[in-house]
């Protein structure tokens, strides 16, 4: 690690004008991702601006019908919280299946989506769920929000406060673990909501992507049969020691398929 | 008192491991300490142009900067291979120098080229970036198979071959092979792995100039094997100056028995500073890359057999990648830790084995739990099974034809060892029973209405521990005897302290060495300490590596346990006023022979540090020492049969039952020795399904530097083994046991491969078998029946 200095400021107005005020600030949310690759010597932010020390950031709520995610919520929490688990299992079943607990207990929704690894799991959530990501600034919703590889539509300087899910009929996901960082391989959301099915696929490619022809398919008919013969193009997905684009385009079948059945 | 002996107790150690109270060596913090960093190579091949320095230097908090140059100006030697290997041709193999900072060319990424120390860690990291080393890049060659022929590592070594070796008589084997009815054959890679010891390795050097006297906190699993090389090869100091404390210790598998690098470099280091200690810790992405590695063998094998299934000769080829330089025993892993395993548990009257040892721009390679063991087990039990389906002969029942039998011990192999005892038979039919092999079918027949593919695999393992008779490796090129050394004191109040050459860092020794001796003298193993990884406080030892702590240590123990009672009968004998012949000893009491005249040995002990009426002829102190040298191998076995369940869908192995049989003789706390086994086989899953090191073929860069690539086995990659134990005890040495800490890691692979094999009817499949694999098997092999 190289040196850098701290902050830990109590209001976001506050986190926002640091940041505002040195490029070369860096947010630190869980840490889960920055601090190793401070370690490694591959980043070397001059400040960092830890935002627990922001009461609003944190936490899970219900509001008009829709279940509100504050950025610095852990995915621990996430996973337990019985609202969730009851108005969105998908959610929870997804929060619970990153990383390992130590890495669920630090690592939060903001730096997730802030940070948009292809092979993260909540953009699959927030994607596929169609949810609201609010920042300091703005509303931007999810099919705005992931641009590309580590890409988001967010500006510089510009923080996530909260996420907003809307509550669907029904939701799963289904993941294919890379065995050894447990990562998604191939991470598939489906969920029934009252403007029609919505099928995010992560891990697969460069970005959370959505595939309109199976949300079609289950729209008419919402089983895995449904869309069992539905193959998506393997060209521009990831290959690596893992998996090669191909055996990916395949999962991405198997586990939307397996996604619709565990939606029941 | 309590029995200990063959009792599940909790391990002792376990109290300071599990509160976080253990000591290990960065635990450690000297006076006027300084951290060192290693500048490693980012090249996997290149000539070293020139290293500046002198901004590192500059930099804040640096105390000093050191090169390969600084070294041999210094007179510093080369890390030496500990075990000569002679070649097809007679010649001793290639053994080019191994520095320990580079000094003209680097050889694989992770080399190291300098030592920057500073007052503090990140100091140090610091400074260490601004070392600048001009390279001249160079062609690499990291792959086995194209060794032979890539760009050359060594000048000493054309093609890249460190020797081409071979073992058994080639001639009768071609014999064998003449007459056949059938031949079967398989073609096979043993990947390469990383050791991955939970507690990298770590070192303090540090130089006592008012005495002249050294001492290094290691991370080792041999504390005076490491003195020894240490001041003998490389840095040339008198052993009597020098102290080696190995703590506790956070896993080895092998990769903590070598001198390496750093820990010289720090030894050095720390005189070249007048005394200040100088520590290093390894991060765990140069334990990655500069840890030993383990295996990486490719291979094709062979079998001759009669129309009935029986063996008649073996033919092995394999190239053996040893990585850029030597390590201290590398050269003896696929030789006569491999080679001589290739009989396995059959009969095959004619073996012959022929194993080319490469140099590869690669992290070099040695033992690794197993150690050449593991391989030789996956080539037989991998070619038995071909044999078997090739042949349509049960794969239970063609291994019952050809096995050893209990009535032809000792039974001596084509390939140099002699066998001293083993029930193969006995192993095979519990294993049978326990896995429920007569409703296999059935179950597969489940699996496939469920739409899973069901394999069943078989390994029949033995190998050759308790390293090792003195006389015999001596006379296979080594350059050390395999004994180990005791120390059993009593202390006035008795209590008592072993000392033992073995070291422990992992294994339980602190238990099972003091139920041994409580056992020994009818005490609580709670009154028995046992005291390892320190020079300066335990006679010259071997160490802890090969399954021999128990088997050799062990017995060394027990040896120093019985020359205790022999002096304690002196004393006994002086104070009941008896003669020495007529004392019996019996669980912690000395008696007069058909009397009822005693003394507890607690009292003997007193007296024996109170002798204010001793006799000119009886010594005081209850203290005596004992080195034992083992008569021949241990020769631990068993038969391990793994049930899988592959989704042909996704690829994935499911491990539905696993059971193992094993035989490692006398067992002292049979929950060590399942602990053991449970963690062996871990391992060896891991090595079939899911680990494996990558290098880049192009770059040389090393891919699975971290656990993001490198895929380590988790607790819910593995089923609830089920373990079962014969016991035939070992015949030559007084524990009766074998060793235990390997077997799991010998066995699991070929057991593995031979289920997922069966599961997916080819053999076309090599380790690891990730998912991408298996899936794209399981679709060649579905792709008619889904048209
Ligand atoms: C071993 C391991 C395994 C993991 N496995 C998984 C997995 O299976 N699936 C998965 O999805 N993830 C996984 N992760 C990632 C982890 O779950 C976190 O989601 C991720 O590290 C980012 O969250 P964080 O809170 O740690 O962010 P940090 O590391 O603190 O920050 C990440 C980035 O986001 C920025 N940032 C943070 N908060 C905000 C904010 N509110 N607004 C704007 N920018 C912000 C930071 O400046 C930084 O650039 C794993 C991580 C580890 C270490």
């Amino acid at each position: 690690m190289y040196q850098f200095d701290y902050h830990r400021p109590t209001s976001l107005d506050e986190a926002a004008q640091i940041l505002s005020q040195d490029d070369e600030a860096s947010l630190l949310a869980g840490g889960q991702t920055l601090l190793p690759t401070m370690k490694q010597r591959l980043a070397a932010p001059s400040q960092l601006v830890d935002l627990s020390g922001i009461a609003e950031l944190k936490g899970v709520r219900e509001d008009s019908g829709q279940i509100i995610v504050g950025a610095m919520t852990p995915h621990d929490t996430v996973a337990n919280d019985k609202t969730v688990q009851a108005k969105i299992p998908g959610l929870a079943h997804l929060a619970g299946e990153i990383g390992d607990p130590q890495v669920r207990n630090r690592g939060t929704i903001g730096g997730s989506l802030a940070n948009n690894d292809p092979a993260s799991d909540y953009p699959g959530a927030v994607l596929g769920l169609g949810a609201t990501v609010r920042t300091n600034k703005r509303e931007i919703p999810a099919d705005d929000f992931f641009l590309g590889l580590f890409e988001t539509a967010l500006d510089e300087g510009e923080l996530i406060k909260e996420v907003a899910f809307p509550v669907p009929k029904k939701s799963a996901y289904a993941k294919f673990h890379n065995p050894a960082s447990r990562y998604a391989i191939v991470g598939a959301f489906v969920a029934s909501t009252e403007q029609g099915v919505r099928v995010a696929i992560t891990g697969a490619g460069p970005c959370v992507f959505r595939v309109p022809e199976m949300e079609q398919a289950l729209n008419s008919n919402w089983s895995a049969d449904a869309i069992k013969d539905i193959k998506v193009a393997a060209d521009d997905f990831n290959t690596d020691l893992h998996a090669s684009a191909d055996y990916r385009a395949h999962l991405v079948t198997v586990m939307a398929k397996r996604a619709v059945q565990a939606a029941g | 008192m309590p029995d200990t002996g063959a009792q599940r107790v909790l391990r002792k150690e376990d109290n300071r491991f599990l509160t976080g109270r253990g000591r290990y060596t960065d635990d450690f913090n000297r006076q006027g300490q300084a951290y060192g960093v290693f500048v490693r190579s980012e090249m996997a091949h290149a000539k070293i142009k020139s290293v500046d320095t002198s901004q590192a230097e500059q930099a804040p908090g640096v105390v000093a900067v050191f090169t390969g140059k600084d070294m041999e100006a210094d007179g510093v030697g080369s890390l030496p291979c500990g075990w000569t290997v002679t070649d097809r041709h007679g010649n001793p193999h290639k053994a080019p120098p191994h520095w320990p900072l580079a000094r003209d060319k680097v050889r694989y990424v992770g080399d190291q080229v300098a030592f920057v120390i500073a007052e503090t860690d990140a100091q140090a990291r610091d400074a260490a970036e601004l070392v600048a080393v001009d390279y001249e890049p160079l062609d690499a060659v990291v792959e086995t198979g194209k060794a032979l022929n890539g760009p050359q590592v060594h000048e000493e070594a054309p093609d890249n071959l460190c020797f081409d070796w071979e073992i058994g008589d080639k001639q009768a084997t071609d014999d064998a092979f003449a007459k056949a009815d059938h031949v079967s054959k398989v073609e096979l890679v043993n990947n390469r792995l990383v050791p991955n010891a939970i507690e990298p390795r770590a070192a303090i050097g540090e130089y006592d100039p008012g005495g002249d006297e050294y001492t290094l906190y290691s991370t080792s699993q041999n504390p005076h094997l490491l003195r020894l090389i240490l001041c003998a090869f490389v840095l040339n100091l008198p052993e009597h100056k020098v102290r080696v404390v190995a703590p506790d210790v956070g896993g080895g598998f092998g990769s903590k028995i070598y001198c390496y690098a750093e820990e010289t470099t720090c030894v050095w280091a720390s005189k070249k500073l007048d005394g200040r200690p100088v520590k290093w810790v390894a991060t765990r992405t140069e334990a990655f890359q500069a840890d030993a590695h383990g295996r990486d063998h490719i291979t094709t094998a062979e079998m001759a057999l009669d129309k009935d299934g029986k063996f008649l000769g073996m033919r092995v080829d394999t190239i053996a990648n040893l990585g850029a330089y030597l390590s201290n025993f590398s050269t003896a892993v696929p030789t006569y830790l491999y080679g001589t395993l290739l009989a396995g548990q059959y009969k095959t009257p004619a073996i012959h084995g022929n194993v080319k040892a490469v140099f590869t721009n690669t992290a070099p390679v040695d033992a690794y739990r197993g150690a050449g063991r593991p391989e030789a087990t996956y080539v037989v039990e991998r070619l038995v099974e071909r044999c078997a389906r090739d042949l349509n002969i049960d794969p239970a029942e063609i291994r019952r034809r050809n096995f050893v039998q209990p009535d032809e011990f000792p039974y001596q192999t084509p390939v140099a060892l002699t066998y001293d005892s083993g029930q193969y038979e006995l192993a095979l039919d519990e294993a049978l029973k326990m896995i429920d092999y007569r409703n296999f079918a059935q179950r597969r027949q489940e699996s496939e209405r469920r739409g899973k593919l069901r394999g069943i695999g078989f390994s029949a393992y033995i190998e050759a521990c308790g390293i090792a008779p003195s006389q015999v490796v001596g006379a296979l090129g080594a350059g050390v005897g395999l004994w180990e050394s005791a120390q059993v004191r009593f202390n006035a109040t008795g209590s008592i302290s072993v000392f033992t050459g073995s070291h422990s860092h992992g294994q339980g020794h602190e238990t099972t060495f003091a139920q041994m001796v409580a056992d020994k003298f009818g005490t609580d193993y709670n009154n028995v300490d046992i005291v390892h990884g320190d020079t300066g406080r335990i006679p010259m030892g071997m160490g802890t590596y090969g399954s021999r702590s128990l088997a050799v240590g062990g017995s060394a123990i027990l040896r120093a346990c019985d020359k205790v009672v022999e002096k304690g009968k002196k004393i006994a004998a002086h104070m009941l006023e008896a003669s020495v012949d007529d004392i019996e000893f019996d669980q912690g009491t000395f008696r007069v022979a058909g009397t009822d005249k005693q003394k507890s040995i607690g009292e003997i002990a007193f007296a024996a540090y109170v002798p204010h009426d001793f006799p000119q002829d009886v010594e005081p102190g209850l203290d005596e020492t004992a080195f034992y040298d083992p008569a021949n191998f241990t020769y631990p076995s068993g038969v391990h049969i793994a049930e899988v369940e592959i989704d042909p869908d996704t690829g994935e192995t499911q491990i539905a039952d696993w059971v193992a049989v094993d035989d490692f003789g006398r067992v002292i706390n049979p929950m060590i020795v399942e602990g053991q086994v449970h963690g062996g086989i871990a391992q060896g899953v891991g090595q079939a399904l899911l680990e494996n090191t990558v290098y880049d073929p192009d770059s040389g860069q090393l891919v699975t530097g971290s656990y993001q690539d490198y895929t380590m086995p988790r607790a819910d990659d593995l089923p609830s083994f089920r373990v079962g134990m014969t016991e035939t005890p070992c015949p030559h040495n007084p524990v009766g046991a074998k060793g235990c800490g390997e077997a799991g890691a010998i066995a699991a692979p070929a057991a593995l491969m031979n289920a997922i094999t069966d599961a997916l009817g080819t053999e076309d499949i090599q380790m690891p078998a990730t998912r991408e694999k298996v899936w794209r098997v399981a679709q060649q092999r579905l792709a008619p029946a889904a048209e």
